[in-house]
C-alpha cells in the first residue's frame, strides 16, 4: 500500500496506494489511435517523494510513480490490472505455498550489472530486515523467516542458480504471484547495498527509464527521466523522456495544464470538479479507481456490538444517501459503493448477497434503529473522526446531517487537525466513535481489500473486527487453486461483512485527470496512474 | 555606531536561544505521533515505530531532545528529515528562492508604493489621491489567495503572458507575478503611509522655511519632504521583509515555488521538529538583521537621530 499524498496545502492523506503502472501494450485503449513514437519530453504531475527512492522504503504515490518508471519487477500490471510476467520467465507452484521463480535471460540494470536471482533475494532480505527500517517491510510478512520484532533472514528465499530461486511462505497464499509487481518486490543491483543512502538519492534500476544523470532528482522541484537503453522487456517507450514535476497544490498544476506547461495530470483539484470535463473535453479522464472509501465503527464502541450493533450498523448504512453525496459534494468524481472492493479489480461484483444495505432506505433505517433501541436505548452522539487536511469535511458533514435527519439522533464530525493526529488515536485505539477509513489497492486482487482490513488481528484491522467465518473463508481463498475459486470465497467473505458491517462502505474514488493538447495516447491504468511510457508528444 | 551595532549583535544570542527553545517546545507539544503517520492507513509494526523513534531521538525527554539539537547546531548539523535528507540542504534549497521572491516583492512595494504615495500626498484630496486610496483599500480587503488565483488564471492561463507556475525555472520573469501578489498588500500600506507622512510634512515649519529660502519645488519635495517622510515607511519595510519571507506560504503554494513557506508548512504537518526549528530560527535571524538595518538607516535619514 502506498500513502497517497493529497497535495493542495494538504499533506499525507489517508489512502494506501499501489505501485506500478506502465503499459498495457495497446490493450483496452480503444480511442487512442495515434501511434508511433516521438522524441519529445513529456511532463507529468507528481509530488516530492517522502522517502529515499528505495523500493522497499517507498510507501506513497510520489516516490512510487518514479520508481515504477525506473524498475521492472517479476510481473507488471497491464492497464486493466492483469498481471503478466516481465522479468520472470515463469512462476510455478503446486501448493500455493512454495513458488519456483525463473528469470528471463538478458536483463541488466542501467549500470551494466546483470539481474540475477540474488538481485531479488538480496533486495527482499534487505527490505524485510528490521534494522533497515524499511516502511514497506510488511510485504515480506508471508515469507518464511520474517519477523517484525528482531532482525532475521528470510529463510524462505533460496537461490538455486543465477536465474532460479524459490520462495516458501508460512501458509498458502494463492495470490502471492499477483503481488510481485508491487514496488516493494523490485530487484536491487549489488552496488546498492554498499551505500544505500547514495542509492536512495540516485537509484539504478532495470526499468523503462533511468534518471537523467547526477542531480536529476531536484528535491521539491522535479525528477527528470530518460529512456533506459538497457531495458529488456516488451513494453515500449514512445517519448524522449519524462519529467515528473512536483506540485504544492493541485490548482497550480491544473492551471499549468490549461496553459500547456504540464502535459499529464492525474488528479483534478476540487475547485475544478464542476468545470474540468468541459474545459478539457475528450482529454478529461473520469473512471473508477482501485480506491475504496468507508468509515469504520470500532467493535468496542458502546451500542455497536452484538445483535444491537448489527441493527444499528445496518440502519446507519441504509440512512446514507450515497448517490446524492457523490453527486452534490464530489460532482460525480466518486461512484457509490456496491461492495467492499473496487470495480477495477478482477472478481468484483455489484450484486453480492446483502449489498442491498448500501441502498438509501430511510424507512427501513428508522425501523431497524427502533428495533435496536428496543434492545437498549441509544444515548450520546454518533461521531465520525476525520483529518481536516485531506478534504473530508464536506462529506462527513453531509453524512452526519443525513444520520441526524433520518434517524433523529445526534451525529457530528470529529475533526483532527492532521492525518498524523487521526492515525495516532486510531493506532492507540483511543478514538471514541467511528472514523473515516480508506484503502487503495497495492495489487489488483480482491484479497488485498479484505485480508489486511477484516482478518482477525490483521495489520490494518483498526476496528478490531473478528469473525471466525471471515477468517476461515479468507484462509480458504488464500489456499485456493485458482483465482476464480479464490474469488468465490472472497465474495462469500463479503456476504458476512454485509451482515456485520465492521466498516460502512461509502464509495469508490474515481481517477480524475486529464492531459494537455500537447500530448496524445494518454491512458490511465487500473491504479489511476497514467501509462507515461505510451504518451507521445505532439 | 560600531559599538551600537556590536551590542545589538550580542543581543541576538539570547533571542536565538529563546526562539529555538520556544519553537522546539511548541513542535514538541503538537498532538499526534509523527512516526505513526509514516505508515499511512496501514500503520507500521510497533518494533519498527520504536526503532524509527529512537533514530530521531523522539523517544527521549523534551530537554534532552532540545540539547541534542543545540549540540548539532553548534557544529552546523541541523539534523535530518524523515526522508533522510540533511535539514541544511533542505534550507539551502528553499531559502535563496524565497529570499529572491521576498526581495522582488520588497522592491516592487517600495518603489511603486513610495512613488504613488508621494504623488498622492502632494495632491491630497485630488482625483489621483482618491483613486489610489480606494484601490489600496480594495487590495487590503481582498485576501491574498484571491488576488493570486485571479492573476494566475488571467495573466498566466488566459493571456499566457507569464508562466502560471514557477517550478524548476526560478528566474526574475517567472517570479514577477508571485512577487507582485506577495507585495500587493504591503504595497497598499506603504502607499498609505507615504501619502499621510508626505501630506503632514508639507505643512511642517522646516518645509516652509526651505521654500521661503527660495529653494526649488523639486528640491524641497525630494530632500526635505520625502526624506523625512520615509522614516515610518522604512520601519514598515524592515519589519515587512521578515513577514514576506515567512508569510509567503500561500503565494508559494499557488505558484508552486519551492520556498521556505511550503517547506515549513509540510514540516509542521509531519511534525519534523528539526526542520521547523531550524527554518524558523533562520527567519528570526533574518528578522533581527533587517531590524538592525532599519535602525541604522534611521540615522542616515534623520540627522537628529544618533547612536552611541
Amino acid at each position: 500500500m502506498k500513502i497517497k499524498r493529497i497535495v493542495g496545502l494538504a499533506a499525507v492523506a489517508a489512502l494506501a496506494l499501489a505501485a506500478c503502472s506502465d503499459t498495457g501494450g495497446g490493450s483496452g485503449d480503444a480511442e487512442t489511435t495515434e501511434g508511433g513514437t516521438s522524441q519529445g519530453i513529456v511532463t507529468a504531475w507528481g509530488s516530492e517523494p517522502q522517502n529515499p527512492l528505495i523500493p522497499t522504503n517507498t510507501n506513497e504515490v510520489g516516490g512510487g510513480k518514479i520508481l515504477d518508471l525506473m524498475f521492472s519487477g517479476l510481473v507488471h500490471y497491464e492497464a486493466d490490472g492483469k498481471a503478466v510476467n516481465e522479468v520472470a520467465e515463469s512462476i510455478e507452484t503446486e501448493d500455493a505455498q512454495t513458488f519456483t521463480i525463473t528469470l528471463k535471460e538478458g536483463w541488466t540494470f542501467s549500470n551494466g550489472e546483470p539481474v540475477t536471482s540474488s538481485s531479488f533475494v538480496d533486495a527482499w532480505n534487505y527490505g524485510a530486515k528490521l534494522s533497515n527500517e524499511q516502511l514497506s517491510s510488511y510485504f515480506f510478512e508471508p515469507i518464511e523467516g520474517f519477523s517484525y520484532d528482531v532482525d532475521s533472514d528470510l529463510t524462505g528465499l533460496k537461490v538455486v542458480d543465477d536465474t532460479t530461486f524459490t520462495v516458501t511462505l508460512t501458509q498458502p497464499e494463492s495470490d502471492f504471484p499477483l503481488r510481485l509487481g508491487y514496488s516493494a518486490f523490485y530487484p536491487l543491483p549489488e552496488s546498492a547495498f554498499a551505500d544505500m543512502d547514495a542509492f536512495g538519492e540516485s537509484p539504478v534500476g532495470n526499468g523503462l527509464y533511468k534518471l537523467d544523470g547526477e542531480g536529476a532528482w531536484e528535491h521539491n522541484v522535479q525528477a527528470s527521466l530518460v529512456p533506459n537503453p538497457d531495458y529488456a522487456g516488451d513494453r515500449t517507450v514512445a517519448n524522449g523522456g519524462v519529467v515528473v514535476k512536483f506540485y504544492e497544490t493541485l490548482d497550480g498544476a491544473y492551471n499549468d495544464l490549461l496553459a500547456g506547461q504540464l502535459d499529464v495530470l492525474d488528479q483534478i483539484p476540487d475547485s475544478a470538479f464542476g468545470t474540468y470535463e468541459s474545459e478539457l473535453g475528450d482529454r478529461a479522464v473520469n473512471q473508477p479507481a482501485a480506491v475504496f472509501q468507508s468509515f469504520t465503527i470500532p467493535q468496542n464502541l458502546a451500542h455497536f456490538s452484538g445483535e444491537e450493533g448489527k441493527l444499528r450498523r445496518q440502519a446507519i448504512s441504509l440512512a446514507i444517501n450515497r448517490a446524492e453525496v457523490t453527486e452534490a459534494i464530489f460532482q460525480g468524481t466518486r461512484t457509490p459503493a456496491s461492495d467492499f472492493t473496487s470495480p477495477v479489480i478482477d472478481g468484483w461484483s455489484d450484486s453480492v448477497t446483502g449489498s442491498e444495505v448500501l441502498e438509501y432506505d430511510p424507512e427501513e433505517a428508522k425501523k431497524l434503529w427502533a428495533e435496536a433501541d428496543a434492545i437498549a436505548p441509544f444515548s450520546g452522539t454518533f461521531t465520525i473522526g476525520y483529518n481536516t487536511d485531506g478534504g473530508h469535511q464536506a462529506w462527513v458533514d453531509a453524512v452526519t446531517n443525513g444520520l441526524r435527519n433520518t434517524l433523529g439522533i445526534s451525529a457530528e464530525g470529529n475533526p483532527f487537525p492532521s492525518f498524523k493526529d487521526l492515525r495516532t488515536e486510531v493506532t492507540a485505539r483511543t478514538i471514541t466513535g467511528a472514523f473515516r477509513s480508506g484503502w487503495q489497492a497495492d495489487y489488483p486482487g480482491l484479497y488485498n481489500f479484505l485480508g489486511p482490513l477484516y482478518g482477525t488481528g490483521a495489520g490494518s484491522n483498526d476496528g478490531d473486527y473478528s469473525s471466525a467465518a471471515v477468517d476461515t473463508l479468507l484462509a480458504e481463498g488464500a489456499a485456493a487453486g485458482s483465482i476464480e475459486e479464490a474469488n468465490e470465497k472472497f465474495v462469500k467473505v463479503q456476504e458476512v461483512l454485509f451482515t456485520d458491517l465492521p466498516a460502512i462502505p461509502l464509495w469508490y474514488a474515481n481517477a480524475t485527470g486529464g492531459s494537455a493538447d500537447t500530448v496524445s495516447n494518454v491512458t490511465f491504468g487500473w491504479n489511476s496512474v497514467p501509462l507515461l511510457n505510451e504518451v507521445t508528444k505532439n | 555606531m560600531a559599538w551600537y551595532i556590536g551590542r545589538r549583535l550580542v543581543q541576538t544570542i539570547p533571542v536565538f536561544l529563546g526562539a529555538t527553545l520556544l519553537i522546539y517546545a511548541m513542535v514538541f507539544a503538537l498532538p499526534g505521533d509523527p512516526v505513526a503517520a509514516l505508515g499511512g492507513d496501514r500503520g507500521l509494526s510497533p518494533a519498527l515505530v520504536e526503532r524509527i523513534r529512537e533514530s530521531f531521538n523522539l523517544d527521549k525527554p523534551f530537554l534532552v531532545q532540545y540539547l541534542l539539537y543545540l549540540k548539532g547546531v553548534v557544529t552546523f548539523d541541523f539534523g535530518t528529515t524523515f526522508s533522510g535528507r540533511s535539514v541544511r540542504d533542505v534550507i539551502g534549497e528553499a531559502l535563496p528562492t524565497t529570499f529572491m521572491l521576498a526581495f522582488m516583492a520588497l522592491v516592487f512595494e517600495a518603489v511603486l508604493g513610495v512613488a504613488a504615495g508621494l504623488v498622492a500626498g502632494l495632491r491630497k484630496g485630488k482625483a489621483f489621491d482618491a483613486t489610489v486610496l480606494i484601490v489600496s483599500l480594495f487590495v487590503i480587503a481582498v485576501p491574498t489567495f484571491v488576488i493570486g488565483f485571479v492573476l494566475q488564471f488571467t495573466v498566466g492561463v488566459k493571456w499566457g503572458v507569464l508562466p502560471p507556475t514557477v517550478g524548476s525555472d526560478v528566474s526574475v520573469r517567472t517570479l514577477l507575478l508571485p512577487a507582485m501578489v506577495l507585495g500587493a498588500v504591503s504595497l497598499a500600506y506603504v502607499l498609505r503611509l507615504t501619502r499621510t507622512s508626505v501630506a503632514e510634512n508639507l505643512t511642517a515649519d522646516y518645509v516652509r522655511t526651505a521654500t521661503a529660502k527660495g529653494l526649488s519645488r523639486p528640491r524641497v519635495v525630494t530632500v526635505h519632504v520625502l526624506r523625512n517622510s520615509l522614516i515610518p515607511v522604512v520601519t514598515f519595510l524592515g519589519a515587512d521583509l521578515g513577514a514576506l519571507m515567512g508569510g509567503a506560504i500561500i503565494t508559494e503554494g499557488i505558484f508552486n515555488i519551492n520556498g521556505v513557506g511550503g517547506t515549513l508548512y509540510r514540516a509542521i504537518l509531519q511534525g519534523q521538529s528539526s526542520t521547523v526549528v531550524s527554518l524558523t530560527t533562520v527567519l528570526v535571524v533574518i528578522y533581527i538583521a533587517a531590524n538592525l538595518l532599519v535602525d541604522v538607516l534611521y540615522a542616515a535619514l534623520d540627522p537628529r537621530i544618533r547612536y552611541a
